[in-house]
């Protein structure tokens, strides 16, 4: 495997250091854990003369329980959410994600942050740079044509990393800063439909935390399918968040992730408030989830396998909370 | 903050800087090109060949080590990033010719074949056993998920990391 290309590293003391510094080098990149960005650099992906090390950014690795959310720093690691007692007790799909990525020793050093902004993946990018090269490139990588779809004038790799769709059920907020100061967003708009620019961040800015609400009365699951049990990115991956009221759905809440450019929440199936749990609520569920799969062959497995497995593992987990919630109600 | 123009990349570089850090329990001051990866300085610069690349990047835990006792991928980590943190690597688990509970038990156990899964299988269980000392099954597995072999078939790995875990007990 090829050596890094040779980059300038800094290491920014505080976020406002590092913002600073990514203005006055508008092409670098930070570095967080390092899992995703420095194999992709060792494989060519990414060329960059600079590269900011935000490991001794300390206020990143802020962890706390406010009144009723939980503030997590875009550089604690997956280890840590995984290990965290009120992740594990008010926000399971987000601890079943964490424990649920890359494998053991990615987690020590993978963080929050890196997982959120993870690059999207496919076939035909995440290969070394011979092959690519003798696949003549493709949009990703700045050629004209996309491998996947030929005629298409945009690029399908897949999102694919586990803690944003369970970010998106439990209903979280991403806080981001910039020169002109941080804003706050919902998740769901921290993504675009674009596998070539899928964060709605501008290069200037920096995912400084995300806070998650910790609500009573709802319970909550993530779960993956994927090629490797024991390590591997998601061929499609499912966060549920439910809230049943005596026999009724009262809230309903399903995210996606490696079946799209981005993880897509489940639009529409607010229309179940009120429902019991039967198979015409269940039918609806089938058919929102496979109006939000857009997935392509950009995984050695091809779609129709993601396309069927998605609603299937949905609604097993639906139908598993639902009896859950019972048990924990009586 | 650290963005002057010395180090400006068109002044030329990979620009060397002084990295301070713990090595297998000894303090190094070594100048190292601000693009070495971890395992390239382990292995090129001090020599310390036991740390092995196994893959092309992240996927297989050869090059499993220690950093302030967790365990760490040292082909994905910067060694710049490292300042000041404690670094182990195999080499440093054996005392004057004295395996390791760890090694004396793959090495009895038959835990190890072509041996190029070994440092970092051991690296890995390391880790474990300071931090939980008596794991069973299911937690030795799980702390290997990342570590691959393509010759024991795990099996006789966890036979391994089991028996040095029972003798640490008695
Ligand atoms: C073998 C293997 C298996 C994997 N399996 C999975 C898996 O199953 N699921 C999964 O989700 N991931 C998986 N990964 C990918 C990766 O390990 C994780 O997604 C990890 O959480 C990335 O975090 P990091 O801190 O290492 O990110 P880095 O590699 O440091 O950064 C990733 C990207 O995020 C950017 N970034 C980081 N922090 C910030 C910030 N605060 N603000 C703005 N941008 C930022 C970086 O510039 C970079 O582009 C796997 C990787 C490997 C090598
Ligand atoms: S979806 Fe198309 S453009 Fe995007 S990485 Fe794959 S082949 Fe390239
Ligand atoms: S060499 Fe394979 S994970 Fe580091
Ligand atoms: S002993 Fe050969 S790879 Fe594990």
């Amino acid at each position: 495997m090829a050596a890094l290309p040779d980059f300038q590293l800094l290491h920014p003391a505080t976020a406002s250091d590092a913002i600073r510094m990514r203005a006055l080098h508008p092409g670098s990149r930070y570095l967080a854990g390092g899992t995703d960005l420095l194999p992709n650099m060792r494989r060519g992906l990414v060329a960059t003369e600079v590269v900011i090390d935000l490991g001794g950014v300390d206020e990143l690795t802020d962890l706390h329980e406010e009144s009723s959310a939980l503030y997590i720093g875009a550089g604690v690691t997956l280890a840590v959410i995984a290990a965290n007692r009120t992740v594990q007790d008010r926000l399971p799909a987000l601890a079943q994600a964490a424990s649920g990525v890359a494998g053991p020793t990615h987690r020590v050093s993978a963080t929050l942050g890196g997982n959120l902004c993870l690059e999207t993946r496919c076939r035909f990018y995440n290969q070394s740079e011979s092959w690519r090269e003798a696949n003549a490139f493709c949009l990703k990588l700045g050629s004209d044509t996309c491998r996947v779809a030929t005629k298409s004038p945009r690029c399908y790799a897949a999102f694919s990393g586990d803690i944003a769709p369970a970010l998106m059920v439990l209903d979280a907020k991403v806080e981001v800063l910039g020169p002109l100061g941080t804003r706050v967003l919902p998740i769901s708009d921290f993504y675009r439909d674009d596998g070539i620019t899928w964060l709605a961040m501008t290069p200037d800015e920096l995912l400084v935390a995300v806070r998650v609400p910790l609500k009573t009365g709802w319970a909550s699951a993530y779960e993956k399918v994927r090629v490797r049990g024991a390590m591997d990115f998601p061929l499609a991956g499912v966060a549920v968040a439910l809230r049943r009221e005596n026999n009724t759905i009262a809230d309903l809440r399903i995210a996606l992730t490696g079946v799209s450019s981005r993880p897509e929440f489940v639009n529409g199936l607010d229309a179940l408030a009120g429902h019991p749990l039967d198979d015409t609520a269940l039918a609806i569920i089938t058919r929102r989830i496979k109006l939000g799969i857009k997935a392509m062959e950009t995984t050695l497995i091809e779609v129709p396998f993601r396309r069927r497995i998605t609603p299937v593992l949905a609604k097993r987990m639906v139908e598993r909370l639902w009896e859950m919630v019972s048990t924990s109600l009586s | 903050m650290d963005c002057g123009g010395w180090n400006d990349p068109r002044n030329g570089y990979p620009m060397k800087k002084i990295l301070r850090l713990s090595v297998n329990g000894k303090p190094r001051e070594d100048a190292v090109a601000e693009n070495a990866l971890l395992i390239d300085y382990l292995r090129d610069t001090l020599g310390l060949t036991g740390t092995k690349q196994g893959c092309d990047g992240g996927e297989c835990g050869a090059c499993t080590v220690l950093v302030d006792s967790q365990p760490r991928l040292a082909c994905s980590t910067l060694a710049h990033s490292l300042a000041g943190r404690k670094v182990e690597t195999i080499e440093s688990l054996s005392h004057e010719g004295n395996l390791s509970r760890l090694q004396r038990a793959f090495h009895e156990h038959l835990g190890t074949q072509c041996g190029f899964c070994t440092p970092g299988m051991i690296m890995a269980a390391e880790a474990l056993l300071r931090t939980n000392p008596h794991p069973d099954r299911t937690a030795i597995r799980a702390a290997l998920a990342g570590n691959l072999c393509r010759c024991t078939g795990y099996v006789k790995i966890i036979e391994s990391v089991e028996a040095a875990a029972q003798e640490q007990s008695v």
